[in-house]
């Protein structure tokens, strides 16, 4: 069965792009990580114009980090001032994303970029997480205890100054380094159409050394935010969000990522962390490739739609 | 086919009145053209795989000799709405194909259906053709802001030329124009699947022996209509409203799977 997607200008099997929101849903699910930066490179994979395919992933990351972002707001590991100040970092980051976006598109290197940064970022992700779970895999073999990593309780980040307190993370820090996280995701966001999370949950940790509990909730405040205003911002200045291609998307994710939830639970993490890094790395291949093959055309036309 | 008739029958009177005594001004020709079509828009849904649309036309005021040697020749094209378009090339640096050159065209037509008694090339000279602006390979394309010497211009055209027709925006039909009287004729243009929203302009051509001496243009507005096109509308015209309505639908959908779902 076909659906015409009205933005996207094209037809598609409803059944793959299901398929596709499924599968998405369901590892993150199972991993506990939003899939926007899954979603984006296949909807690309399946001719959907980039430009297309990053303005919706950001509105389906909206659907998928919703659901999230409750649960931890009931059980109140959530730090809604910690997220607030994460969050004003965020929105400017994602309205100088937008505008670096839009440059780009009318430069005629916003394809380029956009796959440029992916294999960056999915390759990076996908080397860190496959050496993880391999050295955790040899403890195991091992039998060795895994121990949680607790290195020295303060860095070069807690000596900078405009210090804040944030009461429900119980700690003491500077505003400096949030924002900053916080526009540097937002950047990824208007850019890439990913929430962000699975790099702002190990910096939040490591970097500024915000207690694990509050961390995953946080970051979903943040994230909703932020992919909110992106795809708005996205739908005003470049007319490229599907309503449609992000609807069947968010609807498989989340029934997807229900299931994703209740395999996780049952099933040992190490190896199937090193089998999500492994699939982050064909992703990354797979658009690395794309770039550097002899394209079909080497010419290409693009219509101004100044005059639609 | 009465009216066939009697529009043949007022044609034929009409010659001996005009002549064609003024055959030296070549601005002033006895031949006019005459065009219809039945409707001047066309509603289609989003699941549209192209179609025909039929031009039905006479030439009036002709010379029944010229006729009678085929000497007329007729093209119709129907043209998109015009906007412009930037033709980009890609080269490879440090092994990685990127888009290098590029050249944007000044308000060309997003589609382009040709009809035409024999092939286009063969009706009338390249200069002629190319001053109408008739055939796809004479269509204006003229490049915004060059200062170029001209060297690459070829280049740039013939891509997008080529990739307009590849694409199915740029169709010809050498022979789809057919006389089916004396100087009545019925032209069939292609609508092509990936027709664009806007308003179209049929515009017909008239030859005589290798010149141009007549033209005649109606405006085709194609509507697309159905639930993708209002969707598409939305996002274009309010857009911020559209953007919106996304970012609520997917806090309800989130909202939902998590009441749904919900375990305690």
């Amino acid at each position: 069965m076909t659906v015409y997607l009205p933005i996207a200008e094209l037809s598609v099997n409803i059944f793959i792009i299901l398929g596709m929101g499924a599968a998405v849903g369901f590892l993150s699910g199972m991993f506990g990580v939003g899939g926007g930066f899954l979603i984006t490179p296949l909807l690309i994979f399946y001719n959907i114009p980039p430009v297309v395919a990053v303005a919706t992933g950001a509105n389906q990351v909206v659907a998928s980090s919703i659901s999230g972002a409750l649960s931890h707001f009931r059980r109140g590991t959530l730090d809604v001032k910690l997220g607030t100040v994460l969050l004003v970092g965020g929105l400017a980051g994602a309205t100088v994303g937008i505008w670096i976006f839009s440059l780009l598109r009318s430069l005629g290197q916003l394809d380029l970029v956009i796959s440029l940064l992916y294999v960056v970022l999915l390759g990076t992700v996908g080397t860190l997480m496959l050496l993880e779970s391999i050295r955790a895999l040899r403890r195991a073999a091992a039998n060795q205890p895994v121990s949680l990593r607790r290195p020295g309780q303060h860095n070069w980040v807690h000596r900078l100054p405009l210090k804040m307190r944030f009461k429900k993370s119980k700690i003491y820090l500077s505003v400096i380094p949030v924002v900053g996280l916080g526009f540097g995701i937002g950047i990824l966001t208007s850019i890439m159409g990913v929430g962000g999370g699975f790099i702002m949950v190990p910096a939040m940790i490591y970097l500024l050394r915000i207690p694990t509990n509050v961390v995953v909730g946080t970051s979903l405040f943040q994230i909703i935010f932020v992919t909110a205003y992106t795809t708005v911002v996205q739908a005003t200045t470049n007319y490229s969000v599907d309503i449609v291609l992000a609807f069947i998307l968010m609807v498989a994710g989340v029934i997807g990522a229900q299931y994703g939830v209740r395999v996780g639970q049952k099933l040992r993490g190490e190896q199937l962390r090193a089998l999500l890094a492994l699939l982050v790395l064909a992703v990354g291949a797979r658009l690395a490739v794309d770039l550097v093959v002899t394209p079909e055309d080497i010419y290409s036309i693009v219509s101004e739609g100044v005059y639609r | 086919m009465r009216a066939v008739a009697a529009l043949c029958l007022v044609v034929g009177l009409a010659v001996p009145a005009l002549g064609w005594a003024q055959e030296d001004k070549p601005a002033e020709f006895p031949e006019k053209l005459e065009i219809g079509i039945s409707t001047d828009e066309i509603a289609i849904s989003s699941d549209f795989r192209g179609a025909d649309l039929t031009i039905f036309g006479a030439i009036e005021g002709y010379d029944p000799s010229l006729l009678a040697q085929s000497k007329y020749d007729i093209v119709v094209a129907l043209e998109g709405p015009k906007d412009n378009n930037t033709v980009r090339v890609k080269e490879r640096i440090f092994g990685i194909w990127v888009n290098r050159r590029s050249m944007t065209f000044e308000l060309v037509p997003e589609s382009y259906s040709l009809s035409s008694t024999r092939d286009v090339e063969t009706i009338a000279a390249p200069p002629v053709l190319n001053g109408v602006g008739v055939g796809i390979q004479h269509i204006r394309l003229s490049p915004v802001g060059y200062l170029g010497d001209g060297s690459n211009l070829t280049e740039f055209r013939d891509a997008f030329r080529r990739l307009k027709e590849s694409g199915g925006f740029y169709q010809r039909d050498p022979g789809g124009v057919q006389f089916i009287s004396a100087s009545l004729f019925k032209a069939t243009v292609k609508l092509p699947a990936n027709v664009p929203n806007g308003t179209h302009v049929v515009r017909a051509h008239l030859f005589r022996d290798g010149v141009f001496i007549a033209e005649k243009a109606l405006p085709l507005r194609v509507m697309k209509t159905g639930i993708e096109q209002m969707i598409s509308n939305a996002a274009y015209n309010q857009s911020f409203a559209y953007g919106a309505f996304s970012v609520m639908l997917a806090v309800l959908t989130g909202w939902l799977a998590s009441v749904v779902f919900r375990k305690d």
